[in-house]
């Protein structure tokens, strides 16, 4: 039940000898000055890369997880909102609709309306991210906020390691997102530690990954329109849905601005 | 529907949702990738959506009454002040966080 069968002892062959490649890359000895990335270990620089969001998704995953449990719930359904939906604003969001008893309808639209910024960020990254299988599938379901900004703004250590620290990045910022709602959750009003101004990691992050992307491209239009569309978005729509709306007149004036960019 | 049923059907939509928003643009372009508005967007997209970001996250900070914002201005261009200077993310973020910390426990800006 080969669908490609003729292909598929060319595709084998080419694997075969992409690892014999890879065999004698790992075989050499170390060397600095030659940088060869015979090294797999992305992972120091994946966790240098999500240090900020540690710092930020643990005390925010905290606040949801203390919020959560008064509903009642036992802590568990924290872990399994953390693990399965993993979307911080949206999460804040249900509780409040949950406390309400909102329809399960709903629920989903709000979810929907809230996290449509998203569609945005798919736009920008899918030239970068892996053909298929399941690391496609899994950087898509994490994409948040925060990991757009380190996938978008970060150059991975050599192009063939692209997905593996992409993924390393995604898992690393889940794990700190599942780790404060379940510890929130389980501590619940027991929290009385004091992390107040500690969420401004997040807003530094941003301001960095900023910096950053002026490194990148040296052209101010991008920013002074993001800008322009922010403070617009922000007057016109408000602030609950100024993220979305902004989204969207940025990247449809860069699309018309797009000669200007040559 | 039991507490627990409905529970579960509410994280079950909310991941449906959460992952449609996610998962769309790339199903659009499945085939397209390499198309040059697609690339033009992967190179200056970013670029716009880091500003808003930014002004995402102080979006709820209050204007009108004191400290008027200054404590968040403040560690913001020190923060991007940092960065241009050394160029160490690490330093730059932990720099303008310690500072946005002090300035508002010390309620030295409180007083304006």
């Amino acid at each position: 039940m080969t669908p490609a069968a003729p292909d598929a002892p060319a595709h084998d062959r080419r694997r075969r000898r992409t690892a014999a490649a890879w065999a004698t890359i790992a075989a050499l000895p170390t060397c600095p000055t030659f940088d060869v990335p015979h090294t797999t270990h992305t992972f120091p620089a994946a966790f240098r890369a999500t240090w900020p969001v540690l710092f930020g998704y643990v005390p925010l995953g905290l606040a949801f997880g203390v919020l959560f449990a008064q509903l009642g719930h036992p802590w568990y359904w924290a872990t399994l909102m953390a693990v399965a939906v993993y979307a911080g604003a949206a999460q804040f969001l249900a509780v409040g609709l949950l406390a309400a008893g909102a329809g399960i309808i709903e629920i989903g639209l709000t979810t929907l309306l809230l996290n449509a910024r998203h569609l945005f960020y798919g736009l920008s990254l899918a030239p970068r991210f892996p053909r298929g299988g399941a690391a496609r599938w899994y950087l898509t379901f994490g994409l948040t906020d925060e990991t757009y900004a380190l996938l978008a703004g970060l150059p991975p250590p050599a192009p063939e390691l692209a997905t593996r620290f992409y993924v390393q990045i995604t898992a690393l910022n889940q794990a700190y997102w599942v780790a404060g709602c379940t510890l929130g959750a389980l501590l619940g009003a027991a929290v009385t530690v004091d992390v107040q101004g500690l969420d401004f990691v997040l807003t530094a992050l941003f301001v960095v990954l900023a910096v950053e992307q002026w490194y990148a491209v040296r052209n101010p239009r991008p920013f002074l329109t993001a800008a322009g569309c922010g403070l617009l978005a922000l007057l016109a729509v408000g602030s609950q849905h100024m993220l979305l709306a902004a989204l969207g007149l940025a990247t449809l004036l860069l699309l018309l601005d797009r000669r200007s960019y040559a | 529907m039991s507490p627990d049923a409905y529970l579960l059907a509410a994280i079950a939509v909310m991941t449906a949702a959460t992952f449609a928003t996610r998962a769309l643009p790339f199903l659009l372009l499945r085939r397209g990738a390499d198309h040059p508005v697609v690339l033009f967007l992967g190179r200056y997209l970013p670029a716009a959506v880091m500003t808003l970001l930014v002004l995402y996250a102080v979006k709820d900070v209050p204007l009108r009454t004191a400290p008027y914002g200054l404590t968040h201005a403040i560690a913001i261009v020190v923060t991007a002040a940092v960065h241009i200077w050394r160029r160490n993310a690490l330093l730059s973020i932990a720099a303008g966080t310690g500072l946005f910390i002090w300035l508002q426990r010390s309620g030295l800006l409180a007083g304006l």
